[in-house]
Parts: structure tokens; sequence; C-alpha cells
């Protein structure tokens, strides 16, 4: 259907449209106009993706003046290959509609492990050791001495790219990661290089948060959009998390040794060039008197990580003379190690900010503000000139050098957590020297910065009005959307007690208890005999779910769920988990139906939908905080009470309700699916609790349906699925129209001014 | 053996909870007898050893009833309670001797129902399949009742002329397969408590879903039995090692792999697992592959980020590969369920299971590698998941196999819906037709074939909506001329005769179809069997043929004329038989008397 909002014309692929849906559209339009960020929360299910799609993509066509670029952000490769496919429906549609001027390039993009081609590379076995095999076929060094002797292999695919120079372009279309590499296949062309390169020339790019908030990432991929780009976080309800996790790092005794052997070998390697090859030290040492700008200038092929911090003014200083030399270089990097180790002695929890930090490393041994901060840069371009090409190799040096280059850059922000043992298990000691970051607009302000308009989305971002704190910046546009429901598709309950009408819960003191244990499964077993196909379980943590499984299949609990329905589960393997996944939905699918469990911060809980028959429960076992004597969460929480005067409780429990919410809002996908959703906690009776879910789950949640046991449970879960298996009215009834077609819209243009909301 | 007799005291019990009635078992190798001590109770028995298709019986211990359990070929059981355990065992042989005894005498036993002529080796699928067929047609148990109860024709020859049903039926249902039992086998050690004794029980069916879940034990199996170790040393190795794992001493299981090698093999992760999830992992479905997210992530590196909550459990490399979570088995034991049972073969026999399993799963290999499309019906899947199904309007009709099984049924019951869509297009189907003359047709028609032959069947075979078209211009087309035979626009002609004129009518047709059937496909007669079934079929006929003139008489004047109508061609079908065999019937006479023994 086709529909006007304001002077933009909407080519939206789909017959009708949820009122919602349109409201959105027409929000999102304003802040687009207005060219500012925007912060919209809409409940899963009603196709929010597709919806900011449609309208980004109009609003392109609309105005051909100004070309808009598209960079929208998933969290995992797999919600990346989702929405491209929902772009490519799009897309097939507007194409249809308006011809060959709808045609846009639109791409996803990943690191060389998800789109590698050539066989010997891809078979190594992680991220870092695929682009390390990568660096050895094409470094530029690799590829001159290549020519002279025919025998150092290269890579085909990167040759014939190369050859190709300005011919290897992408045709128009929407390209997943799948097909990039079927293209490259098809052309001979490396399809990791072909993508860095179309994504400057790309209408949409579809890629993960990383590439933008990961500084080191960031510099590379990201430094050529244009400010004319609308980003769009999609999923954004994690996004402070993952802020501050891309600016913190930590340090073991592991990594110490690493960076001592690797320090060692770049010694090595400098005394090799100072005989053979002198010349080239002594012009790097002239490259860096002039300072570090000249990157831009290196081969595609010859990137890497940029600096961790993104401050535009540090390329354009010079490299501090003393650290100018390599061997002056590696030798402050092994006072640093040296210190490190030092620091790693320790028999007491240390916490110190990074100014004393800093003030105490240059009182030890030496090394000035200044000098650490131009650590990560200095490194590099000290690699690149012994021509390093085994960088998998030198990941611990680089994890040194990070550190200290966000040690010597922020003053604020960070803490400094060094704890000889892990808590839980004092016994063995494991020090680790962790910077942590508690500022999560630190790695978030370039992207406000530099972009014109960035979109921040999810289905909870309940309550809506922290995120512009937590983030620091003004929204144009801040609005949460509530669902209009044909039906009353989702039913969410809080289950108090068990079977016994003893109270179930996850705090510490009922955890462990047996008959708690015995409930939990129990409302499990009443369920897999009254729910069809598939149902989710999600536990507090890993070490919770294992507990609690293994008793249950002690106590026999688990052989009687057996009965009804198959059972994966979750595991820190991620290659089980996504074999597990595989294999649970086609137990769905055949209708041999299963139950998956899972853990609520897992990877599951983060980006995989069980919509329709895939999840028609999700039972959330108990409250998901987190661990609250961490010292890191400690600190934050610290720093969020000075600087942003949130209270920690009100923090904590805001953190365990969004991934509550997150959990059980992964059952609906439209208003013609529908899925229950069981809170088995008592907490989550209380208000304080209950009242941070976001409002789409509130709205239905009924007053009787507060204080729940097992057995009331089981009879409204029954009672509604019959409710559900009838046939019903899509449109909705009753004088609320739940679906718009294009003459509802048109009829209301005419009408001007009726809202919908 | 076989005028032996034994007479016990016993109860005859409906369920092994009923309390039972009290009373006299008499048994001899025939039958047994059951009579009530109480002579008014009408529990009295009177069953046939052929009959009995097994027995069971409870093990002896201390606090169980002797019990004696006769399991009926029809399903059904008698339960026999005996005062004392060895009454029972001498009731319990006798009957394991008679049962043994019917089933040599009669392998072949004949179905209750069949015929008294059956010299056919049946096997018993076969006769289950007849069964249901005639269960499920009540046309054909008619015709089948008729025919071969009355004599004229024989079982065999009653089922020869529908081969075609009986394979069609056998190969359009794959047998359904039994599934792998959803129960995890664990080692529950029964130790006795006192000693250091523990005990472990392998059945076929555990060791053969050991075998499907764990393939490193499956090779194990292969390369030490019987060469190395003997199936007993083995399993009990075997049942060691899930004893180390039960008591999750991951240090003591790595200790005792260090001594022993074989040992080692069961306790170290499976590698062959691994390497089936990495190879399928790349056949996965993008939306949920958490790998790639691995491949993608920069910050969940080692060093990089912060530390996870979770704290993970410090061990030494050195027992890394002893370390096995029981998440893993799970995953494992899911994923083996959902596969199905992949063998067919006797669980008896461990390798054989054993070797079944590599093989399929050999198959399993060539097949990943064969299969090509992979890759296209992934996005396709993709793609029509991402779809949100209500904002869509509504859709093409979806594609669904025709399944018509009785022709004339789904005919009769299109009538009104093709007379109203008849109504809507008015002559529309007229003018259809006659836009292609025939030869067009065949031509078009021959076209297609050989296209087929040269490209093979597309998928789908027909453009859907061509094919909703054909069936919906068959429908009216067949639907109606039934109609078109009487001039009354809501029912056919013989709905408009008395339900029990159509019946016999119907009834007729059927029967003298059949007979006419097996009368052409007699000729030409060369042996004196087939002689001897035209003669009979002859004989049905002429029993048939005075009975079609009496339905014409019976009847109303009113529908006289009809009737006559229907019944005309069945009554021209038999004088045209008639005919031919008394010609046939003459020319024999006239040639016996130079071929004295009548064959040809």
């Amino acid at each position: 259907m086709k529909f006007q909002i304001e002077d933009v014309t909407v080519y939206f692929p789909y017959d009708n449209i949820y009122p919602e849906q349109y409201s959105y559209m027409v929000e999102l339009k304003r802040a687009l106009d207005a060219k500012g960020h925007c912060l919209l929360e809409m409940p899963t299910g009603t196709g929010k993706t597709i919806a900011l799609l449609s309208l980004i993509t109009s609003y392109v066509l609309s105005k051909p003046s100004n070309p808009v670029k598209l960079l929208y952000c998933t969290r995992t490769v797999h919600e990346m290959e989702k929405t491209l496919a929902e772009l490519r429906f799009l897309h097939n549609y507007q194409v249809k509609h308006l011809g060959p001027s709808a045609r846009i390039l639109a791409l996803g993009l990943s690191s060389r492990k998800n789109l590698c081609v050539n066989p010997s590379v891809i078979s190594a076995e992680n991220r870092d050791s695929v682009d390390a095999a990568c660096r050895k076929l094409t470094a530029s060094w690799v590829r001159a001495m290549a020519i002279e002797n025919p025998n150092i292999p290269t890579c085909e695919f990167f040759e014939n790219y190369e050859k190709a120079a300005s011919d290897a372009v992408l045709p128009p279309g929407v390209y997943t990661l799948q097909d990039l590499r079927a293209f490259g296949k098809e052309k001979g062309w490396c399809p990791y290089f072909l993508a860095r390169h179309m994504v400057q020339f790309a209408n949409v790019v579809v890629y993960s948060y990383q590439y933008l908030l990961d500084p080191k990432v960031a510099g590379i991929i990201s430094k050529e959009m244009q400010r004319e780009s609308v980003v769009v976080f999609d999923e954004a309800h994690n996004i402070d998390n993952v802020c501050i996790e891309a600016l913190s790092v930590s340090v073991r005794m592991q990594t110490l040794e690493g960076a001592t052997r690797n320090l060692n070998r770049m010694s090595q390697e400098i005394e090799r060039l100072k005989a053979t090859d002198a010349g080239r030290l002594r012009a790097e040492y002239n490259r860096l008197v002039e300072g570090l700008a000249q990157r831009g200038n290196l081969p595609i092929t010859d990137t890497w990580f940029s600096n961790p911090t993104l401050p535009e003014d540090i390329l354009k200083e010079a490299v501090p003379g003393n650290i100018r030399r390599a061997e002056h270089f590696v030798s402050v990097l092994r006072r640093l190690v040296q210190y490190f180790k030092g620091r790693l002695q320790t028999e007491n929890v240390e916490k110190e900010g990074p100014v004393t930090f800093v003030a105490s490393i240059n009182a030890q041994v030496g090394i000035d503000q200044k000098m650490l901060r131009f650590c990560y840069d200095r490194l590099h371009s000290l690699m690149l000139t012994l021509e390093i090409t085994d960088t998998d190799e030198f990941l611990h040096i680089q994890t040194i050098c990070d550190l200290a280059t966000l040690v010597g850059t922020y003053a604020r922000g960070f803490s400094i957590i060094i704890e000889p043992f892990d808590e839980r298990m004092p016994h063995i000691p494991d020090p680790v020297l962790q910077l942590c970051c508690h500022d999560a607009s630190l790695a978030i302000k370039p992207v406000f910065e530099r972009f014109q308009s960035v979109v921040i989305t999810s289905g909870t971002l309940s309550p809506i009005d922290l995120y512009p704190r937590l983030l620091n910046f003004n929204p144009v546009v801040s609005r949460s959307f509530t669902m209009s429901l044909t039906r009353d598709c989702i039913c969410p309950m809080v289950l108090t007690r068990g079977s016994d009408q003893l109270p179930v819960s996850t705090k510490y003191d009922l955890r462990s208890d047996p008959g708690v244990e015995k409930n939990y499964g129990k409302l499990l077993v009443e369920m897999v005999s009254v729910v069809p196909d598939g149902i989710v379980c999600f536990f507090v943590s890993y070490s919770y779910m294992d507990g609690i499984v293994n008793s249950w299949h002690e106590s026999g609990i688990l052989k009687e769920i057996m009965q009804h329905k198959l059972v994966f589960i979750e595991t820190q393997d991620v290659v089980e988990t996504t074999l597990a996944l595989d294999n649970y939905r086609r137990a769905c699918d055949c209708g041999r139906g299963a139950v998956f469990f899972s853990v609520a911060r897992g990877k599951v809980a983060e980006g995989i939908d069980f919509d329709r028959h895939y999840g028609r429960l999700v039972i959330m076992f108990g409250v998901p905080f987190q661990y609250t004597l961490s010292r890191i969460l400690l600190a934050r929480l610290e720093y969020l009470r000075e600087t942003f005067q949130i209270r920690e409780g009100d923090f904590l429990t805001f953190d365990a309700l969004r991934q509550a919410a997150q959990c059980v809002g992964r059952v609906i996908r439209s208003k013609a699916d529908y899925g229950m959703m069981i809170f088995a906690d008592k907490r989550y009776s209380r208000h304080d609790k209950r009242s941070k879910l976001p409002g789409w789950i509130l709205s239905h949640l009924r007053d009787a349906h507060l204080n729940l046991s097992t057995d009331m449970a089981v009879h409204i879960a029954r009672e509604f699925l019959r409710r559900m298996a009838q046939p019903y009215d899509k449109t909705g009834a009753m004088g609320k129209k739940t679906l718009l077609s294009q003459e509802d819209l048109e009829k209301m243009a005419n009408g001007a001014g009726e809202m919908l909301f | 053996m076989a005028d032996k007799q034994v007479i016990k005291r016993a109860k005859y019990k409906s369920s092994v909870k009923d309390p039972g009635v009290a009373g006299v078992l008499k048994m001899s190798i025939e039958r047994f007898v059951f009579m009530p001590n109480d002579p008014k109770s009408t529990t009295k028995l009177n069953v046939e050893f052929r009959m009995i298709k097994g027995h069971k019986f409870t093990k002896e211990g201390s606090s169980k009833q002797a019990l004696l359990n006769l399991t009926q070929d029809q399903g059904g059981n008698y339960i026999f309670e005996f005062d004392s355990f060895a009454d029972r065992d001498v009731c319990r042989e006798f009957v394991a001797n008679a049962i043994a005894f019917h089933a040599e005498a009669g392998r072949v036993v004949p179905d209750k129902s069949a015929p008294p002529v059956n010299n056919e080796q049946l096997s018993r699928e076969e006769t289950e399949r007849r069964i249901k067929l005639l269960q499920e047609n009540s046309e054909l148990q008619v015709l089948h009742k008729q025919f071969v109860y009355g004599g004229i024709l024989t079982e065999a020859e009653f089922w020869a002329t529908r081969k075609k049903l009986l394979d069609q039926n056998d190969s359009r249902r794959p047998k359904q397969r039994l599934a792998l039992k959803n129960e995890m086998w664990t080692v529950k050690p029964l130790s006795d408590g006192q000693t250091n004794r523990v005990t472990f029980n392998l059945t076929p069916e555990i060791i053969h879903q050991i075998f499907a879940e764990k393939p490193a034990v499956r090779q194990a199996y292969l390369n030490f039995v019987p060469n190395k170790m003997t199936e007993k040393e083995f399993w009990t190795k075997y049942s060691r090692a899930e004893y180390l794992h039960s008591t999750k001493n991951v240090v003591a299981a790595a200790a005792e792999a260090a001594e022993d090698e074989e040992l080692a093999v069961f306790l170290k992760r499976d590698d062959m697992l691994a390497n089936e999830a990495r190879r399928k992992i790349r056949r996965v479905d993008p939306t949920v592959d958490m790998e790639a997210d691995e491949g993608d992530d920069y910050i969940h590196l080692p060093d990089r980020g912060l530390l996870q909550d979770e704290a993970k459990d410090v061990l030494d490399s050195q027992y890394e590969p002893y370390r096995r979570s029981f998440s893993q088995d799970l995953n494992q034991h899911a994923a083996v369920v959902l596969q199905g049972r992949l063998v067919d073969v006797e669980l008896g026999d461990t390798r054989t299971v054993a070797e079944a399993l590599i093989r399929t799963k050999q198959a399993e290999l060539s097949d990943e590698i064969s299969n090509r499309n992979l890759e296209r019906k992934l996005s396709d899947r993709i793609s029509r998941i991402t779809e949100i199904e209500d904002l869509q309007g509504p859709r093409d009709p979806a594609v669904a196999p025709l399944s018509i099984k009785d022709p004339r049924d789904y005919f009769d019951s299109q009538q009104p819906n093709a007379l109203k869509a008849l109504g809507d297009t008015g002559s529309g189907t007229k003018s259809f037709r006659s836009r292609v003359s025939p030869r067009e047709a065949y031509g078009s028609l021959r076209d297609i074939v050989s296209d087929i032959r040269v490209m093979g069947l597309s998928e789908p075979i027909m453009n859907q909506e061509v094919a909703l078209k054909v069936l919906n211009g068959l429908t009216q087309n067949i639907s109606s001329t039934k109609l078109h035979l009487g001039n009354n626009p809501h029912e056919s002609v013989l709905d408009r005769l008395p339900k029990v004129t159509k019946e016999e009518l119907m009834h007729h047709w059927t029967s003298v179809q059949e007979l006419l059937k097996h009368f052409w496909s007699s000729y030409p007669i060369t042996t004196k069997y087939l002689y001897a079934k035209v003669t009979r079929l002859k004989d049905a006929m002429s029993q048939v043929y005075p009975k079609l003139q009496e339905i014409k008489e019976s009847v109303q004047s009113d529908f006289r004329h009809q009737v006559s109508l229907l019944v005309h061609p069945m009554l021209q079908a038999l004088d045209a038989a008639f005919a031919y065999y008394d010609a046939d019937v003459q020319k024999r006479s006239g040639k016996s008397g130079e071929r004295p023994n009548g064959s040809v």
C-alpha cells in the first residue's frame, strides 16, 4: 500500500498497517525533518523494523536531492540477516511499484570470519585467526614479496578484486552476508573487501553495534560515512551496556605473560631489522615526528583497529619524543608490563580512579600520561613497520596498549579494580586488573556528534526518560507506543506460589531451597502437558540453570517433562547452542513440541525470537538481577549515583526488569500471534518491581493474575489457549480499528487532525 | 502329548487388580476350559489354543501373585491366578507347548472370515491390509461377502483384480516407525549398600540409544569387540566410565583414563560429535546462527570488555577433555530423538546395530554433500518467516496434494457446488470446451508428454491456477452430467428413485461389473481351472439376470421407464457375456473330439 505522511509518500509492502506502525512512522518522520535524535519504544510484535525501514527508504525516495544514508545497527548477525530479509521484501515491493528508480544498494557487513570465501583462510578457528590468516595473504608487503617470489602464497580472491579495480562494484540490490559470499564466489572477488569498499556507496548498511560504538573498529569502517546519515540502533535496550563494554579492558596474569612474549619477539625483529634494513625504522621515526595522521593512506588490507578513544585532536599531535624510537618504545612497554605484574601481586581488592592510577605509573616506572595515550597508535605503527602478519599472536600486547591509551585519555568515568581472586572462589588465586568504564555516554558521544539523526528504538525502553540521561543526549522525539490489540493475544501472569502454596523465588535465601526447585519443576511439568508446541524457560544464570536442571533430573521431574516434549538447553558453547536451537525449531515445526532452557542474560535471550509456534509460553524463573556483589557493578552504581542521581536499587530493578521484559517479549511477532508469559517469582507481585515492566505488558496484566499459584496458572493457561484457538476478526471489532487499509488512511488524511491515540 | 490334560485350581481375573473368580482350569492341547466354582457365575471360558498367541507370567517372588496371562490373537487377554507358583509353572509349560503346537500346525492362521477354499500362503501383513481395505470400503465388503463367501470367486481371484489397490495402499503410506523413547538413560547405579558393587542394567534398546547418541562409543565397540575384548568387558568398561562421570570428579576420571587407554575413549569428549557439530553448523538457519556472532563480535574477545558475571570453573588444561556437562548430553539426546529411529534392524545383535548406524550416517553425509539447493531453501524459508502474516491481504490458495479416495462420492457431494458455479457462469463451460478441437488437444498432450520425457517433472508439476481450474471444470462437468439425465435440477435420476430400489440397483451394478470383469478376464480358456471358474461365473450371472428383471417390474410405474433405462445396459452386457459363453462352449464341444483333455 502507499500513503502520504505530510510530504512523504510511504511505500509499505503490506496491504494493511497497524495504527501504531503509522504513528511510529509519523514520529520518526518528524525526527528526520528536525534532523535530530529520537527515542522510540514500541512493543515487540508490531512490526517495528519494517515500519522503520519503509519510512526511511520512502523518505529518501521522496527527497532525491537529499540522499540520506541509513546505517542500521543490530546487536547480532542473525538479527542482521532478519533485517536484510525484511528490507529485501520491502525493496522488491518498491521496485515493483516505482520501477528501477527505486533501486538501492543495501548490504550487511561483518568480519572476515563471516565473509571470507577463501577455503584456506576460513578453515581457521576463530575470528582473530581468520583475520591473521587473511593478512598473511593480503598484507601489502606480502603481496610485494609475492611479485618477486611466486612461491609466496596470496589470496586469489583478493588479487582478482584488486585487478578488477574500479570495475569491482556490487550492482544495486539487497545483499545478505550469504549473498555477498555467493556473489564473491561467482565473480572470484573477495567479498569482505568488496563489501568494505561498497559501504561508502551503499544506501543502506546493516552491521552490528560495534562498528559504530567501538572506536577501534569505527575508526576504520565507519569513518567515511557522511554526516547526512540516519543511524538506527535497533533492540537498543541494552545499548548502555554495549557502550561501557566497548571501553572496558581486563588484564590477567596470562595477558601479561603473553605480552612479555610479544615484546621479546618484537625486540628480536627490531634487532634483525636494524641489521638488514635500518632505513625502514628510520623512515618510521621520521613519520612519527610529523604525527600519525598518515595512517589514512595505508592500503585497505593493512589497517588495524584504530585508536580506542577517537578524540579528533590526537591525530594532529606528534608522538612524544621518548617513544619514537622502536627500542625505546619496547622498553617503555616492558616497564609498563612489569608495573602491571607488580600490581597483580596484591593480596587485597584495590580500587582507584584513572588519575591516581596514572600518577602511580608515572611515579613508579616513569611513564607519563601523554606517553600512555599514544601507546596504542605507536604499537600499531611499530607492528606495521616490523611487518608482523600473525596479529592474533599479538593480542596480548594490544590489550595492554589499549588499556594504557584509555587510561591516558579519560580522567573520569572509569575506575581500575584489582581483585586477587574471584569472590565466589576465594581459594583459587586468579588476579585480574580491570579498567571498567561506567559512563555509557563516552562511547556513543562521537556517534551523536557525527550523525544528524540517531534513532534508538526497542520493545523495552521503560522508563524512557532514563536513556537520555544514561547516554547524555537530547532527543527531539521521545515516545512510547502502546499496542492496539484485536484480541488479548498476550497473557502475562505473575506466579508467586507453587502447587503447595509456598512462595517461589530466586532470592538468595530461597534459591537453593529444594521446595522451590520442586515447585518450579512442577509448574513446568503442568505446563508442558497443557501448552502446545514450543515453551521457553529463562533462568537467572547459567549456574542456577545447571543446578536446577540437575536436581530436576535426579528427582525425575525432567523425565516427566520429557514425556511431553523434547528438552533443549543453552550452553556456554555457542556452536552447541545454535544446533540446539535449530533442533528446537525443527521439533516445533514437526509438531513434536519442545522446551528450551535458556539464561536471561545469555546470548539466546539477546536476540533469538520465539514467535508463533516456536514459543507459546515463556516462563521467567526468578528476577534476573545482576550479581550485586560484583565490584564492577558496585563501582558503576556509585558512579551513577554521583553523576546522575540514580539510586542503586532503582537501577538494579530497572536493569533486571528490562531483561525480564526482553525475555518474555520474544514470543510475539504479530497480532495474529499469541503467547503467554509467566513471571515465576513472588517479588514480581510487588509494585516497585512490576511497575518497571513496559506499558504494553502491564496493560495486559490483570489484577487477578498478580498472585497466582501453579494450579490457578494452569487453569488460566487452558482458558487462554482455548480462546486463542477461536477464529477472530483481524481488522478489530467494537469501534477500534487495529488494522488499517489504504482507504482508512486516506480517510484519515482527509479528516486531518483526527488522532489515532 | 495330544491327549494330555492339566487341571488346576485357579482364579480368573479380568485385570490384574480384579479379585478374580475362583474355579477350575482345565487344559488340553486343543483348548482350555475354565469352570467357576460358583455354578451361577457367568464367567465360563472355553477358548481354543489356536486363538492364543502368547503368554506372560509374573516372576517368582514372595510378595507377588502367581499370575499367568494368555494374550489373544485379536487383542484381549485372559489372566489366571494360581494358588502356588508350582501350579502356575506346570500350566505355563503346558500353555507354551500348546501354543507352539498350534503355531506349527497352522502357520497360515486362516482368518476366521476366510473362505473355505484357501490354499494360498498369506503373510500376516497381507491379510491385515486386505481386512483393512474391506473395512474402509463398504462396497468392497459387500462384494467380497457375496462372491467369496458365496463360493463364486476364491479369495485369490477376488484380490487378483485389485492388486493395484493393495500395492498402492501400501506404498502411499509409509509404515509408521516407532520413535526412540524420549527418556535419557542415566546411570542409576543399583548398589546394595553393603558391598562396593554397583550394578548397571543394559537392554538392547538402551544400547541402541547409546550408540545413536554417542558415536565414539559406537566406533569403539566396532574397534574393540571382539578382537580386543569381549562384549561383556566392553560394557563393563563403559559402565565404569559412566559411573566416573556420575561422580562428577573430573580429576579422578582423568587419573583413571591415564592408566587405561580404552577407558579413556569413553571418558574423553566425543570428537566425532564435535566434528559433526562443525559440519552441521554450516547448514543452520542464519536467523538463529549465533556462531556467526562470535565471528563478528569485537567485544567478546579474551581480555576485552567487562568480565562476565558467570564464573567459569577453572580447570587445568590436562583435565579439559574430560569435562562433560549434563547439558550436552541433554541436547544430544533430544537431537537423536528428534531424528527418529534410523535403523530398522533387529535390536538383538549389537554389532549389526552399530554398523547400521554408521551406514545411515554415511548416507546422510553424502546426501548433504549432494544437496545443493540448501542455501536457496534456507533463504526461501527466511523470507517466508519475515512476512507479517496478518498485515498481508488474502493470499493465493496454498498448494496441497489432491487426494480423492472415492471419485463417485466426491463428485456426488460436489454437485450442489457445481450447480451453483454453473448458474453463475452460465454456459461458460460449453464455450470453453468447443474452443479446442480434439486434434489440437491430442497434439498438445503429446507435446507435454515428450517434454516431460526430456526434462523430467518440474516442481510443482503444474501451475496451481491451472490445476484449480481443471479441477473445477471436471467437478462441474462430471457432477452435472448426472443431472442432465433427469429433468429435476436438484437431484440426479438415482436420487429420485425409492431408496431401496436405488441401493439394490447400485448393488447389482457393482456385482455385475465385478462378475463381468472376472468373466472376460478368464478368456481364452486355457486350463480346466479357468473353465470351472467361467462356469461358476456364468451361473452367478444367470442368477442376477432374473433379479434385474424383477426390479424392473417391482418399481412403480412412474419410475419404471427410468429404471429400465438404467437396467438395460446391464442386461445387454450380461447378454453379450452369455452369448459369448454359449458360442465358446459350442466351439469346445466341437473340438473336444479331437482334443480329449480339453486343453488347447
